[in-house]
């Protein structure tokens, strides 16, 4: 090096804010939701010639057209919103937990093999019962395992339970081939009993569902904030070495959240299962493990705010069917909106955690 | 017994060229500090360009010719998966958003990419074919290939499978020695250090993202024009085959030349299902073939076990994977 520079100052110069005020985060997010839909809304135009306004109009209608599309869009989002809160802890606790999908099916699996096995044997109340214990039993053992790795050698859980998915996708399969039998294909389980299906409740079929969840929302809140629990989990998540400094014993607790949390993602199978599909397939969980990772975290894991993003999701995705099917476009529209979204709300997370000082505009503020 | 063995490896290779690219290309973006969960996103932009590249270099073009439609797939795959790479790397690197949920939501953005734009292609068909391309990226050696059995085995691929060789070669020696290398393994291990030791971190990370998403591409490329023989139909298949690649990463502890014998170790576990019966004189039940297909995720979780249980300083993953940097923090 043997010029010598004058160190000019950057142009922009990026600094770390603590604390934004409310109004500002909300103001942030809504901004950056509306360049997200500025932006689709040229993909919309320059891909397909359609006007953008009447694209989201139809959109809109998806969701709010009738009451039917209503309750269908509360059953996709309390589904997901279950997942998520089911991943909640886990996350909160800095534990990676890519399994919900493996997560869901086997809970839901466990809800298939009693509601076929038993259904004809037990009285309606027991069954519910049983098909609830197997679901969290099953989901709890498979968030448990990588946790109980991890917490003893520290195995990566990122890909463990991403690997777990593929083994519980496995068991499906090869489950759902010996209960059909010789038949093509499962089909609805119990189909002439009913047995072991959600009854329609206070007139709307999937209102056990959304009562389930609802409760859920509001004890997993509570856990989070106001237990004993929900704190060890906080610090481990902040820092495992303060949580050790401070008493609490890191392995127990990483190994009973993610039981929790594969517990949850197991009763969602259980919620897929008996009270909406009344089938299982390899494809029962449809992806939900991964996006209600996306749910959890951009809701910094409070649950009324996941249901918020939860909404927005399926908004979307029911939006983008109803487009899918006015326009003779496919329902794939809805991935790349969600992910412009998406994308949008992530990139918007830094101006709520840092701002930018343009050269020259800094004061000596400390 | 004996062809069955053959045509076992003669499935497995492919297949394991596939995820050798996805986890070459992850292996140089996670030396960067960046875990890339979006592989699978990524390898979909690469598959789906090329694919549509060549598709409209053959119908369109009036005399298509095979050199330059492999460039232009070529190119196309690159630039596309490239994209996506950088999308990536603005909201990790510049932006600082968190890497598992941007590379999932890459993940979602580029298999409905893909899927949408290939539905334009297939024009209300179940699938679309590039015969001209799947003939030139699939083309075997002339004389070697038909040496007898072992001709068979070693040379009767497209060319891409004898680059990713290379390339795993090539990055091994990138990696070990080079200056640039060892500044990218700085990178990945102490952003902070290798800052204060004049590396400019942004750059490396931004490159070694976009690179590697480049190379996870061209896994994506490999898929639909030589491995599915040229063929485009809306597809989950390539979402399974990315998360196989990022397996494949911790299988081969971070080492490109592990790799090698891993995607293939991986792609012979995940055709057993077919051969397993033949290799045996047995019958399998199709739910047994269900079961035996779990294989090559258990082995990998078997893999994540052993490794954290020896816990080797040279087998853990970079220091600082998965975690943005800022140089004012503390």
């Amino acid at each position: 090096m043997s010029s010598t520079q004058t160190v000019r100052e950057p142009l922009v110069r990026i600094v770390k804010r603590e604390g934004a005020t409310l109004p500002k985060k909300i103001l942030v997010r809504a901004v950056a939701i509306l360049l997200a839909l500025v932006v689709d809304a040229m993909f919309i135009y320059f891909v397909t010639g359609l006007n953008p306004l009447a694209v989201y109009g139809v959109m809109w209608g998806g969701t709010f057209a009738n009451p039917t599309r209503f309750s269908w869009m509360l059953r996709d989002l309390v589904t997901l919103l279950c997942v998520g809160i089911g991943l909640a802890p886990a996350f909160k606790m800095r534990f990676w937990n890519c399994g919900g999908e493996g997560q869901i099916l086997i809970g839901g699996l466990a809800t298939a093999l009693v509601m076929v096995y038993l259904g004809s044997s037990l009285p309606a109340p027991l069954l519910f019962l049983c098909m609830a214990g197997a679901s969290l039993a099953a989901g709890a053992l498979w968030g448990v395992i990588p946790a109980w790795f991890k917490s003893r050698w520290n195995t990566n859980e990122t890909l463990f339970t991403l690997m777990m998915n593929y083994v519980a996708t496995s068991i499906v399969a090869c489950m759902t081939n010996i209960m059909r039998g010789s038949a093509s294909s499962l089909g609805t389980l119990n189909k002439a009993t009913k047995a072991g299906w959600f009854p329609v409740f206070m007139g709307q079929r999937y209102n056990i569902n959304i009562i389930v969840v609802v409760v859920l929302t509001f004890a997993m809140y509570a856990y989070l904030k106001y237990s004993k629990q929900g704190y060890e989990i906080s610090v481990v998540g902040e820092s495992e070495n303060t949580a050790r400094y401070a008493g609490i014993n890191v392995r127990r607790v990483m190994v009973r959240t993610m039981l929790i949390s594969g517990a949850i993602c197991g009763l969602c199978g259980f919620l897929i299962v008996a009270g909406r599909d009344q089938t299982i397939s390899t494809t029962s969980a449809g992806g939900r493990g991964f996006t209600a990772i996306i749910v959890a975290w951009l809701a910094k894991f409070n649950t009324f705010t996941m249901a918020l993003i939860a909404f927005l999701l399926v908004f979307l995705e029911r939006g983008a069917s109803e487009i899918a099917s006015a326009y003779s476009l496919n329902q794939y529209a809805a991935d790349i909106i969600t992910g412009v979204i998406l994308f949008f709300i992530l990139g918007s997370e830094f101006f709520i955690n840092y701002r930018v000082v343009p050269r020259g505009m800094h004061k000596e503020e400390r | 017994m004996h062809s069955s063995l053959i045509a076992w490896i003669l499935r497995a290779v492919p297949f394991g060229t596939i995820i050798m690219y996805g986890a070459l290309g992850e292996i140089l973006t996670e030396k960067s500090g960046n875990l890339n969960l979006g592989v699978p996103g990524i390898m979909y932009l690469g598959g789906f360009a090329g694919f549509a590249s060549a598709y409209y270099y053959e119908t369109l073009s009036a005399s298509p010719n095979a050199f330059v439609c492999i460039v232009v797939a070529l190119v196309c795959a690159v630039l596309a998966s490239m994209a996506g790479g950088l999308i990536y790397s603005f909201l990790t690197i510049t932006l600082r958003a968190n890497q598992n949920v941007t590379g999932l939501a890459l993940t979602t953005f580029g298999m409905g990419v893909a899927n949408f734009f290939g539905v334009f292609i297939l024009n209300g068909s179940s699938y679309a074919a590039a015969p001209l391309a799947n003939k030139a990226f699939a083309a075997q050696m002339p004389v070697l290939s038909k040496l007898g059995d072992a001709g068979k085995i070693l040379f009767s691929y497209g060319f891409l499978a004898y680059a990713a060789l290379l390339l795993a070669v090539v990055l091994h020696w990138f990696f070990t020695r080079t200056r640039v290398g060892l500044n990218l393994r700085a990178v990945g291990e102490n952003p902070a250090t290798a800052d204060a030791a004049g590396i400019n971190v942004t750059l490396y990370k931004y490159a070694a993202t976009c690179v590697g998403a480049a190379i996870c591409g061209l896994g994506g490329l490999y898929y639909v024009l030589d491995y599915n023989q040229g063929i485009w139909a809306t597809t989950d298949q390539i979402e399974a085959l990315g998360w196989l690649a990022v397996a494949l990463v911790i299988f081969t502890t971070w080492k490109p030349l592990n790799a090698i014998w891993g995607a293939y170790l991986f792609g012979m576990l995940y055709w057993l299902y077919q051969f397993l019966p033949s290799l045996l004189g047995i019958t399998v039940s199709s739910a047994m073939t269900d079961l035996i297909q779990m294989l090559p995720y258990v082995v990998t979780i078997g893999v994540l076990i052993v490794v954290s249980l020896r816990k080797k300083k040279e087998n853990q993953p970079p220091a600082h994977l998965g975690l943005a940097y800022f140089r004012e923090e503390r």
